[in-house]
């Protein structure tokens, strides 16, 4: 067993180099004869565009070409990767979502124009040069507002600003109806899922380079998933054969789900690049990512629970705004649907769920997935309502949930809305919670908070997570224009050496650490003998990219497959060198050994042979040592569990310190614990940002007033508390090979309702009856709700 | 943003009628006014520069003059645009009541701002319009009926009442 195989907490290969300054992001590749792009953008949320004039910014100092919308006519869309169809049947409306705004203004911060120059500032000169012909039209921010009769239309060839109405499951709804009218309490609850922008530390970039002498293209750009751009690029807005065109993704800072999807700068810089013949390089400002970076969250939502006599669950339903912004990003529409609808079961055995969704066009940024997509938003509702009931009930909250779980002899278990959940253990999370917590220890430490004048409170939030989205045949089913497998090539060299390339990109998750740790185990080499290339489509198979928390799960699962490929195939090798039956060698700490034998041979022995094949049956095997694999799962995994959160409120102020965060997830199997901490914290940092301090906020015109950081409230380090993370229950996941949930995401969804319940725990506790305060709990609105 | 106030003017309604229409009037008061050309007929054209938090620009735009009813009300309205820094628009619906003294004029200023001005003033914007309503009406008082600073008064003889440099234009 190497010392750095599954279950050690090897430290991030990759921190060396991007902690020293020697990383490779998109920003850090420059090619020769590299031109510059500025885009102006539109700073009115909804106009009719009548003329872009660029005479006189043409001929400026330094100015190469200026792209207007007229330039993409021959191109494409953006393409949408997802269609959801409606209650009734109908497929979603799709508007058209132009490289630049045709005709139309949507939203602040759509590109109007790209001005090609030999220097950054020089092609910003000139766009301001360029004159914009517009009609202001009224603005649509506001999604009740936006469905109401007569609302301005967004997309002005649709019959309306709703996308879609979607209903699930549609076949439950009247008996989820009367099992309200029969139920003995019913907890309503009304709650905004506030909006978020991402804010990756390396802020999206893109260069795009033609070769004439081979006609190709090559784009490097901060992307999750290079593959999934070059495929979407390449067939639907561009027109170029994925065999002609390069999608490189190199080191990239953060991802959150904002990386995934295709974006209008990358599909203009590679073909700004090939009409110019000479590369071209956008990188965003900050300023630039809050208005074109795709949002995050941005639900409104109803949910109501019906309890019987004996406090159990017995129907759920839901009505949810989802905003899409002004145009569908790549996977927008399925983030309200099918990553939070079929979610709204929980961990919790209620029999009878109803969920309606109305995606809304708004004249505001496009809205997609981010960190947790549609699984924040599901827990965050369901949560907050069971919290509330209990307090209506007069119940422990936690015995509230305990009662209702899903008990573990339940499982595999089929919810009312879809899924089914292969294993977990929710008794088992909420206990270690409750005890690394010290829950019974609170009253005292509530005591001594009063002395102090502040409120102490303390929430709980369960939740379940669906990773690792598949199979592909269903998500196809369920309207994915794409397919959710993943692939992997384990290339061993001749002198025994690993490269495994894989469709996963890493972007903050530590694959170059956790994928070698599985191969060492699998072989019994040192780790370090491994090395994992990603991000390039010249040299990995096809890969759909990491997004939610599926790389292990999926991607892991590719490359273990291909593993066990390359080690059956060194098994007949070694047999052949040992004179032995192929059934009869066994593989432990890189030696094959003949059992029941003292006879063996080294791994690097039986990779030389494959590559220099003189004693070596060629008649039966090829030589050489690669071997690729496709893995499709069965099935989602859904990884659980019990965050806790302990907070002061200062009754004078309204500000609240979280004082406490306890997390016990249930990741199934663990392939680096300190890694699995590194996600879980980084997951409640952001729910905690979302919960405390993060609002993106348009005003009734479209401005968006939050777009830089001193409006924008993102979480610091004193912001957050010591966090406390338990994966020790462990129920693992039944249909992948390394028996593996998933863990990045997690730390986002369960944090939010945690932190809300707390702060409302602490008002009710001490006098102030409040039902629910709307995320960020800011002084401002936490004072306002005692104060009301 | 809204906000409305009033001022007392010391000059006659007719007087203050024929300084709001003025583009020399109008040149002096809007803060940060480098140039203002035109007519009450067919619009001023105006370059103001102003910074607003973090953010300083050129605006060049128009202001237009509406819902004329002379001597009693009137609507000027101005947009500028301050190209990378977005955009500033705003409107004040002023009306003339005769006081005692003079004139009282009523205003009711509306502002809005877009682009980058939104995206990073957003939090001073409300501050900033009623700054700029306010220095504009003030510096309107001062040219209409004089400033009211020692060194202004010791300028005329003191049984002469003192005229901002509008009426002494116009007297």
């Amino acid at each position: 067993m190497p010392k750095d195989g599954i279950g050690a907490s090897t430290k991030r290969r990759e921190d060396i180099r991007f902690l020293t300054g020697k990383g490779r992001y998109t920003d850090d590749i420059n090619l020769n004869g590299q031109l510059y792009v500025h885009f102006l953008r539109a700073d009115v949320a909804h106009a009719t565009l009548n003329a872009v004039d660029t005479a006189s910014a043409q001929d400026m100092q330094g100015v190469v070409r200026i792209f207007t919308a007229k330039d993409f006519e021959a191109v494409g869309g953006l393409p949408c990767g997802w269609q959801v169809t409606d209650k009734h049947g109908n497929p979603m409306q799709e508007p058209k979502h132009p490289i630049m705004a045709e005709g139309k203004i949507r939203h602040v911060g759509e590109i109007i124009a790209a001005v090609v120059a030999d220097s950054l500032e020089e092609a910003r000169d000139a766009a301001e040069a360029i004159v914009v012909d517009y009609d202001e039209l009224p603005a649509v921010i506001d999604m009740k507002a936006a469905c109401a009769d007569g609302a301005p239309k967004v997309h002005d060839d649709l019959t309306s600003n709703l996308c879609y109405d979607w209903g699930f499951v549609e076949e439950n709804k009247a008996a989820v109806d009367e099992a309200f009218e029969k139920a003995a309490h019913v907890t309503t609850l009304e709650l905004v899922n506030n909006r978020l922008v991402a804010n990756p530390m390396e802020p999206r970039v893109a260069v795009g380079d033609y070769a004439p002498h081979d006609d190709s293209s090559t784009l490097y750009t901060t992307s999750q998933n290079p593959h999934v751009i070059r495929l979407l690029m390449g067939a639907f807005v561009l027109g170029i054969p994925e065999h002609k065109l390069r999608v490189v993704a190199p080191d990239v800072g953060g991802g959150f789900g904002t990386k995934i999807f295709h974006y209008a700068e990358e599909a203009f810089c590679t073909f700004a690049a090939k009409q110019i013949k000479r590369p071209v390089k956008w990188t965003s400002s900050r300023s630039e990512a809050f208005m074109s970076d795709a949002h995050g969250r941005d639900h409104v939502s109803k949910i109501q629970i019906a309890l019987d006599a004996d406090n159990n669950f017995t129907a759920l339903r839901t009505d949810t705004y989802a905003n899409m912004g002004a145009y569908l990003s790549t996977f927008a529409p399925s983030v309200p649907t099918w990553l939070h609808g079929v979610l709204m079961a929980g961990n919790y055995r209620t029999p009878l769920i109803y969920v309606n969704v109305k995606a809304v066009f708004t004249n505001t940024v496009p809205v997609d997935a981010y960190r947790g997509a549609g699984r924040p938003e599901a827990t965050y509702q369901l949560e907050r309502c069971i919290d509330k009931c209990a307090r209506e009930l007069g119940v422990d909250p936690a015995e509230l949930r305990r009662q209702n779980f899903i008990t573990p002899d339940q499982f595999p278990y089929a919810t009312p809305v879809a899924v089914e959940y292969d294993t977990g253990n929710y008794h088992a999370t909420l206990d270690k919670a409750l005890e690394l917590a010290d829950v019974t220890g609170f009253d005292a430490r509530a005591a001594e908070s009063k002395k102090n004048g502040k409120l102490r409170g303390l929430g709980i939030a369960n939740y379940i997570e669906a990773c690792g989205i598949a199979p592909s045949n269903l998500v196809g089913q369920l309207g994915a224009r794409a397919g959710l497998y993943e692939s992997a090539t384990v290339r061993v060299n001749a002198t025994g050496g690993i490269v495994v390339m894989t469709g996963s990109h890493s972007h903050g998750q530590g694959h170059e650490t956790t994928f070698p740790q599985v191969i060492a185990d699998m072989i019994g080499i040192d780790a370090s003998q491994v090395e994992i290339v990603h991000g390039d489509t010249a040299n990995t198979p096809m890969g759909m990219g990491t997004y939610g928390s599926r790389s292990l799960a999926v991607g892991g699962s590719a490359m273990v497959r291909a593993a066990e490929k390359v080690i059956n195939k060194a098994k007949k090798i070694a047999a052949h060198l040992m004179e032995a039956s192929e059934g009869d060698i066994e593989l432990k700490d890189g030696q094959f050994t003949v059992s029941g034998t003292d006879k063996s041979v080294a791994w690097g022995d039986v990779t030389l042979a494959a590559y220099v094949p003189h004693n070596y049956p060629l008649d039966q095997i090829e030589p050489g040592l690669e071997e690729t694999a496709f893995y499709d799962p069965a099935n989602f995994t859904y990884p659980s569990g019990t965050y806790i959160c302990e907070v002061e409120v200062d009754e004078g102020t309204g500000k609240v310190e979280v004082l406490n965060f306890t997390a016990a997830d249930d990741f199934g199997n663990v392939v680096n614990p300190m890694i699995v901490e590194g996600q879980v914290h980084g997951g409640v940092g952001q729910g905690i940002g979302q919960a405390m301090l993060e609002n993106c906020a348009y005003d009734a015109d479209g401005q968006l007033l939050s777009a830089s950081y001193m409006d924008y409230a993102m979480p610091r380090a004193s912001d957050l508390p010591m966090i406390t993370v338990d994966h020790s229950c462990q129920t693992p996941c039944t249909h992948n090979p390394l028996g593996v949930k998933g863990c990045g995401e997690a730390g986002a969804i369960g944090s939010p309702p945690a932190l809300v319940n707390a702060v409302l725990d602490a008002l009710n506790r001490n006098g102030h009856a409040v039902d629910h305060i709307d995320m960020p709990l800011s002084p401002s609105r936490v004072w306002t709700a005692m104060n009301q | 943003m809204q906000l409305s106030d009033s001022r007392d003017i010391s000059a006659d309604r007719e007087t203050v009628w024929a300084a709001l229409l003025s583009p020399e009037v109008l040149k002096a008061c809007v803060p940060g006014c480098q140039e203002m050309t035109g007519s009450p007929e067919e619009g001023f054209e105006a370059v103001v520069v102003q910074k607003v938090g973090p953010v300083k620009a050129t605006f060049k735009g128009q202001v237009t003059i509406s819902n004329v009813n002379k001597p009693d009300s009137l609507t000027l309205s101005g947009e500028g645009k301050g190209g990378a820094a977005g955009f500033a628009k705003g409107g004040a619906d002023v009306r003339l009541e005769d006081i005692e003294d003079g004139t009282r004029l009523h205003y009711e200023v509306e502002a809005k701002v877009g682009g980058k001005l939104a995206q990073l003033g957003s939090r001073i914007i409300d501050g900033f319009a009623k700054k700029m309503a306010d220095q504009f009406f003030e510096n309107f008082e001062n040219a209409v009926e004089g400033p009211k600073t020692e060194s202004e008064a010791e300028e005329g003889p003191g049984d002469q009442p003192k005229k901002g440099w509008f009426k002494r234009l116009t007297s």
